[in-house]
């Protein structure tokens, strides 16, 4: 593999672990409060679509990005009122809003678009364009620096920026800041949060729709980032993979990071390397393209070490006498 | 009236609250009034409402009528938020700490200066500092509550009170998971916080608490407040009456055991749990026919382990016979059913969880373990008539209140689930019985009969051992006392020849042999 190969390689896993970070870090912020969120992956799925219908409708990539926040947050704020107003079963909720997405996002497309559950192809405006950073030019000619800056650091969407300056923003919110500590706190025992005169109510909700948020952008970069349009079932599983790597990273910021970056660059190994001869052995495409997947229930049967996961978790906080 | 004008209003004072839960009236028109700078005492069985009431102080419940005054002010306690500006500090029975946070950060959650963590961090420092010179009570702030030993968690609770500016500090049966000198140093701490001006609502189920510390007691019974007298003037049989409304035996009824041959024998056992953590390590101990051995320790020190093994649910290495019969320690009949076919009977430390289920009929839990023996069955089917009727007559001989077969166990009040858990295996006529904390949560009334029960059994020249965390009821109990610290059997006593203090030390694991 020469250099530029390499470059290419990793560009393209950083642009792959994007939506994977941002629904990684969304996750984040939920079951550090004790929600757990199986429904990343519909949430990214309505969102893409919403992104998809409404910058195809107005022609701006910036109303696209609004309306997948939006749809998405909406069906955070479902999972809220049924795990934390109703204490309802939060896998129940997730796996609800799963289904509800990967149904109504197509019923919808196709009603209004009639293209057979897409939305319209997007033309340049309605997408996520490249920001070339100062200078990629100019430092074009050093060698290794220069293109490494020009192809892998420059060059991508504003929400690939975004997406990697929340991993320092999420690890300085939850341990630098009042709202993080208590995050963290109500995750762990909501007794303690509740006995000190603060609202465990309102804590989870405001967790649950940050995730909401980031969800939806993550959506809407699918969309409008990675493709051209909003296709049927286009997260392909993101979700789970992001939930699979939070598991990974301990739920913690910066291992999020680098467990996002390994799934994006499983991801950019199978789009580059149809097959792989290695040792007079073929190994087929399917089999690349299933290594993250593979990865996924290796890590969530627990095999890589023994995550601890915030202990309220999944519990619907009940005051006791 | 003679009382004169005070010249400081009272801390406390509530007038006329109530509070009812549906149908049950948990609070009925209680009135309190608690001077400053006193330990006042609140006494009373389970389910006589205190917990209720306290949980009205702190904002958990709203109040159906009555009216809070906190130094002469009338005050509205909606949430705990109001609770805390009203100054009032509560130390829970289980510490509401996050288990894996500092000291700092668990005493500024809720109390933080601003949206950036550092300048509260350093603040609460400083004040910790202050705190810790002026009471005593000293803890690391960076220290993670987890490696905490319970003791200094619960400083940290009080800490937290302290740095909220309580001047009323509840306590809910605070010395419930201390040992006895953790105690006397928190009844140390409490008694430098009443000479600073503090008040403290002590809840207790303990009459040698009330007696030893406090300056005045309110007793509670059935949801109302039977009396409040100053301690100097009370004896602890007098309240005792009036917790449980009659004369009641505080000491167990006994003659000397009259010890025969050894029937359980328990050596070299060990246990490792899940996580390869060792919880017992190296056990020898013996019981006679006739004796009943009491284990006494702090929670968490192996006890329950040891039950679980000789119950048959935790597997184990090393030998134990009864009878002689090896029993297997892991893998195929080391399971509850062959424990119970070798002779053991056992009532188990958690009877909500391990004793009951909680959701089926006493009937039903009449016969749990049991239910496969050939008397209970009819052809195929069970036979329930047969199993109702000794059900409802087991019930009557051992003062089930109420006496119906057909109630759900969850609606059994703890006394009485813990009779019927105690009939069921007590009637099988067990060569063994284990029995863990047998009174826990237990009012006074039905620990007199559990514990005449086990003294019956006794006498009947079965082999019985006791675990619990009650360091008074072992001692009374028990004939023979072992010592559990940190998966080790400390030193044996007989019970006549020991006392709370020699055991207390050998409960923090310090041995007096050596010196």
């Amino acid at each position: 593999m020469d250099f530029l190969t390499l470059l290419q390689v990793l560009d393209s896993s950083v642009r792959l672990a994007v939506p994977l970070l941002l629904a990684c870090l969304a996750g984040l912020y939920s079951e550090r409060a004790g929600i757990f969120d199986i429904g990343l992956e519909g949430k990214m799925l309505a969102a893409a679509f919403a992104a998809g219908a409404f910058a195809a409708v107005s022609g701006s990539v910036w109303v696209g990005l609004l309306a997948g926040i939006g749809a998405s947050m909406i069906l955070s704020l479902l999972h809220g009122v049924a795990s934390i107003t109703f204490r309802g079963n939060q896998l129940i909720s997730g796996v609800a809003i799963n289904m509800l997405a990967a149904g109504m996002t197509v019923l919808i497309a196709q009603d209004w678009f009639q293209q057979g559950g897409r939305t319209p192809s997007l033309l340049t405006e309605g997408r996520l364009n490249p920001i070339n950073l100062p200078f990629a030019d100019m430092f074009e000619s050093i060698p290794l620096f220069g293109p490494t800056y020009s192809e892998l650091v420059s060059g991508h969407s504003l929400i690939v920026y975004v997406a990697f300056a929340f991993v320092p923003l999420t690890w300085w919110i939850l341990y630098r800041t009042r709202f993080g500590l208590r995050l963290r706190a109500v995750g762990e025992n909501p007794a303690s949060v509740d006995t000190a005169g603060v609202s465990v109510i309102r804590l989870r909700f405001t967790a649950v729709l940050i995730c909401g948020a980031l969800c939806g952008v993550a959506g809407a970069y699918l969309a409008t980032g990675l493709q051209a349009g909003f296709i049927k079932d286009m997260t392909a599983g993101r979700g789970f993979i992001a939930l699979a790597a939070l598991i990974f990273a301990k739920w913690r910021p910066w291992y999020a990071l680098w467990a996002c970056l390994l799934f994006g660059l499983l991801q950019a190994l199978a789009v580059r390397f149809q097959s792989i001869e290695l040792a007079g052995i073929v190994i087929p495409v399917q089999l690349m393209e299933a290594l993250p997947f593979i990865l996924t229930v290796v890590i969530l049967a627990g095999f890589v070490g023994r995550a601890i996961p915030p202990r309220a978790g999944g519990e619907p906080y009940v005051k006791e006498r | 009236m003679a009382a004169p004008a005070a010249s400081t209003p009272l801390a406390l004072e509530l007038k006329g609250i109530s509070k009812a839960f549906g149908p049950v009236q948990a609070n009925k028109d209680i009135s309190i009034s608690v001077r400053p700078g006193t330990i006042h005492g609140i006494i009373g069985e389970n389910g006589a409402g205190k917990s209720t009431l306290m949980s009205i102080l702190y904002g958990f419940y709203k109040a159906d009528s009555g009216e809070i005054y906190i130094r002469g002010q009338k005050t509205n306690i909606p949430d705990s938020q109001a609770a805390i500006a009203a100054g009032i500090g509560m130390v829970f029975q289980h510490f509401k700490l996050v288990e894996n946070f500092t000291v700092l950060e668990n005493i500024i959650l809720g109390a933080e200066d601003g949206a950036l963590l550092r300048p509260s961090l350093a603040k609460a420092r400083k004040t910790l500092k202050t705190l810790a010179e002026e009471y005593e009570l000293n803890v690391d702030p960076d220290a993670m509550i987890e490696d905490l030993s319970v003791g200094h968690q619960q400083r940290v609770e009080i800490l937290k009170a302290l740095y909220r500016q309580a001047d009323i500090l509840i306590l809910d049966e605070p010395t419930g998971v201390l040992t006895p000198a953790e105690a006397d140093q928190l009844f140390r701490i409490l008694d430098r916080l009443r000479k600073e001006g503090k008040t403290i609502i002590l809840i207790t189920h303990k009459l040698r608490e009330i007696m030893e510390y406090t300056d005045t007691v309110s007793v509670m019974r059935r949801g109302q407040m039977t009396a409040t007298v100053q301690t100097k003037d009370t004896s602890p049989e007098g309240l005792a009456e009036l917790m449980v409304g009659r004369k009641v035996l505080l000491q167990v009824d006994k003659e000397p055991a009259k010890p025969g041959d050894e029937i359980l024998k328990i050596e070299g056992l060990r246990v490792v749990d899940e996580a390869g953590v060792e919880r017992v390590k190296g056990i020898d101990l013996t019981v006679r026919a006739g004796e009943i051995v009491g284990i006494a320790g702090v929670a968490g020190n192996g006890q329950s382990e040891l039950l679980e093994v000789l119950g048959g649910f935790q597997d184990a290495t090393g030998s134990v016979t009864v009878n002689g019969q090896e029993l297997p320690l892991s893998g195929h009949g080391a399971d509850g059913q062959a424990r119970r076919a070798a002779g053991i009977a056992h009532v188990p430390e958690d009877r909500q969880k391990e004793g009951l289920i909680m959701e089926f009929s006493a009937w039903e839990n009449s016969v749990f373990g049991y239910h496969h023996e050939p008397e209970y069955q009819n052809g195929i089917l069970m036979d329930n008539k047969g199993i109702l009727a000794k059900a409802a007559d087991q019930m009557e001989r051992f003062d089930v209140r109420p006496p119906h077969p057909h109630l759900a166990a969850k609606n059994f009040s703890g006394g009485n689930q813990q009779k019927i858990v105690v009939a069921r295996e007590i009637e099988r006529n067990p060569d063994v019985l284990l029995i863990g904390q047998p009174t826990r949560g237990v009012d006074i009334g039905a620990i007199e009969f559990i514990h005449q029960q086990i003294v019956n059994l006794r006498d009947q020249g079965k082999a019985i051992l006791l675990v619990s965390v009650e360091l008074e009821e072992v001692l009374s109990l028990a004939d023979r006392v072992a010592v559990m610290f940190d998966g080790q059997i400390m030193g044996e006593r007989n019970a006549s020849e020991t006392d709370e203090k020699e055991l207390g030390l050998l409960m923090a694991g310090v041995t007096g042999e050596t010196s």
